[in-house]
């Protein structure tokens, strides 16, 4: 039996397309998530927007807690480790959880490097803001991309610019002549081997989710449009007004993204959504998608 | 294209698109099912893996539950397709629609660590098939005429209840058509 493959691996990320991955605190949250239709919760010790507002270092989340929300919920449990913190990663394999997030929404452990996640059995998903940043992870063994976003702002346009991003990357690829590629390649800081691979199928190796700052049904359906697969939404349903609800209305838009009258009476019944920044009010060095290269 | 023939992939969530493409391959006309009246242009239905206590939610948002239990046209139902086809989840977050007298165990093989590709063997070729299985279930206690299809060692990994096939693994994610082409077969008859 062949455990812990690539394919393996991306198998489960084909799994979760068209759902909503949501990022829950609490085993009490991670249920509410379940009965809303989550395909997966992300389970963290405090959701983006309180790791903004608290500072200080953010770590991978206890393990009593993951192990909590692991014997409540029957869907996947995916947990977020430090970029660089292989160790964590080691930990968050040894408790069974079924992804692992290497964020840059927690305090980077180390600045160079990402984790090499070929050694690891458990798949990996890793954020990224273009295609040359998309294909290093992969290269490192990635077997999901999302996009960076700004994690905890509430505000879509970082998610929106790093979708647009990677998919006009992609576009540009497929139109080059073989001979051009490995200057692309040079040009993208990425593996030449996957850019090639890229630029024939113009799409990437794994699948690729939308990330940071999705607060509403229209934010989701927006992601999906651009071409994500399936959409994350961390901050965006615990700290609105409406968890419950809110929560159901994103599953529903995620289905029908493209259907805007369903889209209409989804959003009909919510009440007020997170509060949300402006990306200029946020001070460079505390822009979580600046974290990692 | 294979005239007169349209396959439909339930939509709502997983890996729909891998059916579809594998449809392609083989020449077969496919729609995206996410409305109930759009299974009236189905000759068969594919229900697709993916996360079933998702799915089963969005069977109950869309007012198509009575449409799919009264769709009497053959079906093949993956991983957690299977599941919703059974006559028991063995959870009560997944009611079934109790299609097929055999029972289903979510999650069985354990978490995603456990998840695995592993040859099978079939009754209906003597190649063995790469299958791809991902947080799979189990199934068990096959009621008369349901025909075991497939098998791993001493689990039962594919069954055919008169049109209705499951497989606890994913064949729309290798290269390999002959099991989408045995249930072409089935919608063509």
């Amino acid at each position: 039996m062949n455990k812990g493959s690539f394919e393996v691996k991306v198998g489960l990320a084909e799994m979760l397309k068209g759902g909503v991955i949501m990022d829950v605190t609490t085993p009490e949250q991670a249920k509410i998530a379940e009965d809303a239709g989550a395909v997966a919760v992300m389970a963290l010790e405090r959701i983006p927007a309180d790791i903004r507002a608290h500072g200080g270092i953010a770590r991978m989340s206890s393990p009593a807690i993951i192990k909590a929300i692991q014997d409540i919920v029957s869907i996947p449990v995916m947990a977020k480790c430090r970029i660089g913190h292989f160790a964590e990663a080691q930990i968050l394999e040894a408790l069974q959880v079924d992804f692992i997030d290497e964020s840059e929404v927690l305090t980077p452990a180390d600045e160079e490097n990402h984790i090499w996640k070929h050694d690891f059995k458990v798949p990996f998903v890793c954020g990224c803001r273009d295609l040359g940043e998309a294909l290093r992870r992969i290269g490192e063994g990635a077997a999901m991309m999302r996009t960076k976003g700004e994690a905890g702002s509430g505000n879509i346009v970082e998610a929106v610019r790093h979708m647009r991003q990677v998919q006009k990357d992609i576009r540009m690829l497929t139109v080059l002549r073989d001979d051009e590629l490995m200057a692309a390649a040079k040009k993208l800081g990425a593996p030449f081997e996957i850019v090639k691979q890229v630029a024939k199928t113009g799409k990437l190796p794994v699948p690729n989710f939308a990330a940071g700052g999705i607060a509403t049904p229209a934010d989701a359906a927006l992601m999906m449009q651009l071409g994500a697969e399936t959409v994350f939404v961390g901050s965006g349903i615990f700290k609105s007004e409406d968890p419950a609800v809110r929560a159901k209305a994103i599953v529903l838009a995620t289905t029908y993204y493209n259907d805007p009258q369903k889209l209409a009476e989804i959003s009909m019944d919510l009440k007020e959504a997170m509060e949300g920044l402006d990306i200029a009010s946020i001070p460079d060095e505390e822009r979580f998608a600046k974290r990692g290269w | 294209m294979i005239k007169d023939l349209t396959v439909g992939v339930l939509g709502l969530q997983g890996a729909f698109a891998k059916h579809i493409a594998m449809l392609k391959k083989l020449n077969v006309q496919s729609i995206q099912v996410r409305y109930p009246e759009e299974l009236d242009r189905c000759d068969g239905l594919i229900f697709p893996g993916g996360e079933s206590t998702t799915m089963s939610k969005l069977i109950n948002e869309m007012d198509i539950r009575d449409r799919l239990s009264e769709f009497n046209r053959p079906i093949f139902g993956t991983c957690a397709g299977a599941i919703l086809m059974s006559n028991d989840s063995d959870d009560s977050r997944v009611p079934t629609f109790n299609k097929v007298p055999i029972k289903a165990h979510r999650n069985a093989w354990g978490r995603q660590l456990e998840s695995f590709i592993s040859e099978i063997d079939l009754r209906f070729d003597t190649d063995p098939f790469k299958a791809v299985f991902i947080r799979s279930p189990k199934l068990s206690e096959p009621g008369k005429n349901v025909k075991v299809l497939g098998i791993l060692k001493d689990e039962i990994v594919l069954v055919q209840y008169e049109n209705l096939v499951l497989s606890t693994f994913h064949p729309e994610l290798t290269d390999d058509t002959r099991i989408h082409e045995y249930f072409i077969k089935l919608v063509k008859k």
